[in-house]
């Protein structure tokens, strides 16, 4: 049976978009040289103009966060500093429609996550971290903790204002001042971010957001007065920045790739699970770090698995990320939907096989269709390497052991999941598990309280709980 | 008699020494080199002291398979278990603290005063840390309060395999050891100098102990040659470089983030951070529901 939906398109009224953008630096806007255009990824059309930051616009910003923090923010009170985040997170939850929209407009992703989650959680890390600014006594570093001065922060586009929030929200509590470079092709929300910081009147230069690309991005990196960088994208980037702060002083913390492994065990209820494998690779288009990429099925089970998940998979509703009924939305870029091509390409070429349900994709902007790979080896491209993208490679095992060898044969250690109604398998099999994050008979689950970060090459630190402050503090006596 | 002149003539001549041949130690083994190689040890004093091994890249490469394959199995002893191997091994070095003061004074020429209290310090740091076996997931970890129907709880773990450079020092050595193997990591030690005199008979104290084998291996001889390698190999996941030179330290940083290795210097402060600065924090989630 197909259900048939009548389109239900959210109003894109409630955003106003500019025809350029400048840089935010020391609480006002400042007009680029040079510009390039952000575009809608589900229909090609131009949004808007956006600065591209050179050295010089990086030298700029860096000197307001420096003088914001020698002048006003390091003398603020952990209270003061406290409620001014309360404020970001109260009118990021009165404008929480419009950032929704303007995500999915700029991003690609449906409505139905930016609305539901990207932007709920986003006012969470302000509220949740506005509550540390005046307890950093008691989050394990001593007391007095001191912050580290000038934050370096650049953030990806596959979650664009979520990863601004978990990178300004603990920088800015524990009195650290930030200079940000949002992705390229993903600036508008925090473009819109920087009002939200006028608007709780954010003392001039504590938040500074220069917009270009990886030339800007290095700039930052590069710049003296920057004291500690937060990086979140890929690992090549990840150990590029590592070298480049070798012989300095800077502290990083680095959230980069995944390959995360799903396994399944023959006694979980199956049901429940594929939801869960598909909440792991189509979230987000499966542009996630954490993405339960690698399905790792115990083999008793495996065929009647796979067969329920087509049938779920068939049932998947691809197409205007502004429509409320939308699943999975476009490819955020012709750039990442090539690398996808070349990966799922590959997956063909060494002999697995690719299978998708029909989907009727529109010609216009950039779309995949939710694709599996069965009879993947750990030898494949495709068990190996990060796809970013709608793609699940399925493995299959016979004891517990060989699941865990499979699952943690990579360089990566962002994510894992496991799937069985048996409590001493699953704390077995989340102990064995090298990464961060493990979820167990659930996945793609987020929480400000909740600390994120990879083992191995997935990365440097934590962000969120209160392991997440520890990467902008100095620790106290 | 002959015989009955060498007996009394042993009387008036002093006894010749036994002294130690140095070598390695490599899982819970004292090989040599396998680059048959040594390096001397003199004093201002006595002149030449010993000769140990100087270590070379395959010595490290042997004593890293040796760390990794010990490593989940130590990692898998109860906290209680490694809190009360490490705390025999503290008994061990009370009981031979004589030898390693005499062995500190030959290889640096500090005071016997000095270098007593150098190993009662080093034992007391060791104790400090065998402590904290059972105590890291109270002090690191946490239960988290999500937002949903979800138990959530973040705890430590070992890093897994890492190599430690001390300075040239057996408090050094001790200090830098002892944090990173109480968390379940291995540690292979490349130890610099004359500091391999005591640090070798410190070896003899392990292969005594219930540590197991490839726990903690030693190598001795140069920084500069080991810690490069060091730095570069992808099957050690953390270093210790506090006993680098900091003119050093840049290219071992740039070496070892072709597998974003942690590394790490600390000023010698005895702090429960050097122990989680090699150690990884997980966070698990399961949904609560009937």
């Amino acid at each position: 049976m197909t259900f048939e939906y009548a389109p239900a398109p959210e109003s894109r009224a409630i955003v106003d978009i500019k025809a350029k953008y400048g840089h935010f630096i020391d609480g006002k806007f400042v007009p680029g040289k040079k510009h390039f255009a952000t575009i809608n990824p589900a229909t090609e059309e131009v949004l808007s103009q956006i600065s591209l930051g050179g050295v010089s616009d990086v030298d700029k910003a860096v000197a307001a966060a420096q003088k914001a923090y020698t002048k006003t923010w390091s003398k603020l009170s952990g209270k003061e500093r406290g409620k001014y985040l309360y404020r970001i997170a109260r009118i990021l939850q009165e404008r929480a429609r419009e950032f929704a929209v303007l995500e999915t407009l700029d991003n690609g992703k449906p409505i139905r996550e930016t609305r539901d989650i990207d932007i709920p959680l986003v006012a969470a890390h302000f509220f949740y971290h506005a509550g540390w600014a005046d307890k950093l006594d008691y989050a394990g570093l001593g007391k007095s903790p001191q912050p580290h001065g000038v934050a370096g922060q650049i953030v990806p586009w596959n979650f664009p204002l979520l990863m601004l929030a978990w990178k300004v929200a603990p920088a800015l509590a524990t009195g650290n001042t930030v200079v940000l470079k949002p992705a390229e092709t993903t600036s508008l929300t925090a473009l819109l971010f920087a009002e939200v910081c006028q608007q709780a009147e954010l003392p001039d230069g504590v938040v500074n957001i220069v917009t270009g690309d990886g030339s800007t991005g290095a700039a930052i990196v590069n710049h003296p007065g920057i004291h500690k960088i937060a990086f979140t994208g890929s690992t090549d980037v990840g150990k590029k920045i590592a070298r480049a702060i070798a012989g300095t002083n800077k502290k990083a913390t680095l959230e980069l790739g995944g390959k995360g492994a799903n396994i399944v065990f023959d006694d979980a209820p199956l049901d429940e699970t594929v939801e869960g494998i598909v909440n792991g690779i189509f979230f987000n288009q499966g542009h996630v770090c954490c993405a339960g990429s690698r399905l790792i099925l115990q083999e008793g089970i495996a065929d009647e698995l796979i067969e329920k998940l087509k049938v779920r998979m068939a049932k998947i509703r691809v197409g205007d990320p502004l429509d409320k009924n939308t699943d999975l939305g476009a490819i955020n870029s012709q750039e990442q939907l090539s690398k996808i091509n070349e990966l799922a390409s590959a997956g063909e070429a060494e002999g697995a096989e690719r299978w998708s349900p029909a989907c009727n994709l529109s010609a216009k902007g950039f779309w995949f269709a939710p694709t599996i790979f069965t009879g993947v080896t750990q030898a494949h491209r495709i068990a190996r390497e990060e796809i970013f993208g709608p793609v699940l490679s399925i493995l299959t095992f016979r004891t517990p052991q060989e699941a865990i060898e499979k699952a943690n044969n990579t360089p990566f250690g962002l994510s894992a999941g496991v799937w069985s109604e048996k409590g001493s398998r699953i704390l077995w099999a989340t102990q064995q598990l090298r990464a961060g994050v493990v979820w167990a008979n659930t996945f793609n689950k987020f929480d400000p309280a909740s600390p994120f970060g990879g083992y191995k090459e997935s990365g440097w630190g934590r962000e969120g709980g209160k392991h997440g402050l520890a990467a902008y503090l100095k620790e106290g006596k | 008699m002959a015989s009955s002149k060498k007996s009394s003539a042993s009387k008036s001549t002093p006894r010749l020494e036994v002294k130690k041949t140095y070598k390695l130690y490599i899982n819970g083994a004292f090989p040599r080199s396998e680059s048959g190689r040594v390096y001397e040890v003199t004093n201002s004093k006595d002149g030449f002291v010993a000769n140990p091994s100087l270590a070379s890249r395959k010595d490290l490469r042997d004593a890293v398979v040796a760390a990794r394959t010990a490593q989940g199995g130590w990692a898998k002893a109860t906290a209680y278990n490694r809190g009360q191997i490490l705390y025999r091994i503290a008994e061990m070095l009370e009981g031979r603290a004589d030898q390693f003061a005499s062995e500190i004074v030959l290889a640096s020429g500090v005071t016997q005063k000095k270098a007593h209290d150098e190993v009662l310090a080093a034992i007391d740091s060791w104790v400090w840390y065998a402590g904290w076996s059972d105590k890291l997931s109270a002090a690191f970890g946490a239960t988290n309060p999500v937002s949903g129907p979800y138990y959530n709880f973040t705890i430590p773990e070992p890093q897994g395999v890492i190599a430690v450079a001390p300075a040239e020092s057996f408090l050094s050595l001790i200090d830098a050891i002892a944090p990173a193997i109480v968390s379940g990591n291995s540690v292979v030690a490349l130890v610099p100098g004359s500091a391999a005199i005591a640090a070798m008979t410190f070896a003899e104290v392990l292969a005594t102990s219930d540590l197991p084998a490839g726990v903690l291996n030693i190598l001795t001889g140069s920084h500069d040659e080991l810690a490069p390698w060091a730095a570069s190999h992808m099957d050690i996941d953390g270093f210790d470089i506090s006993g680098i030179d900091k003119k050093k330290r840049t290219e071992l940083k740039v070496a070892g983030a072709e597998n974003l290795k942690r590394i790490h210097s600390f000023d010698g402060a005895v702090s429960p951070t050097r122990i989680y600065a090699f150690m990884e924090t997980k966070t698990v989630w399961h949904p609560i529901g009937v």
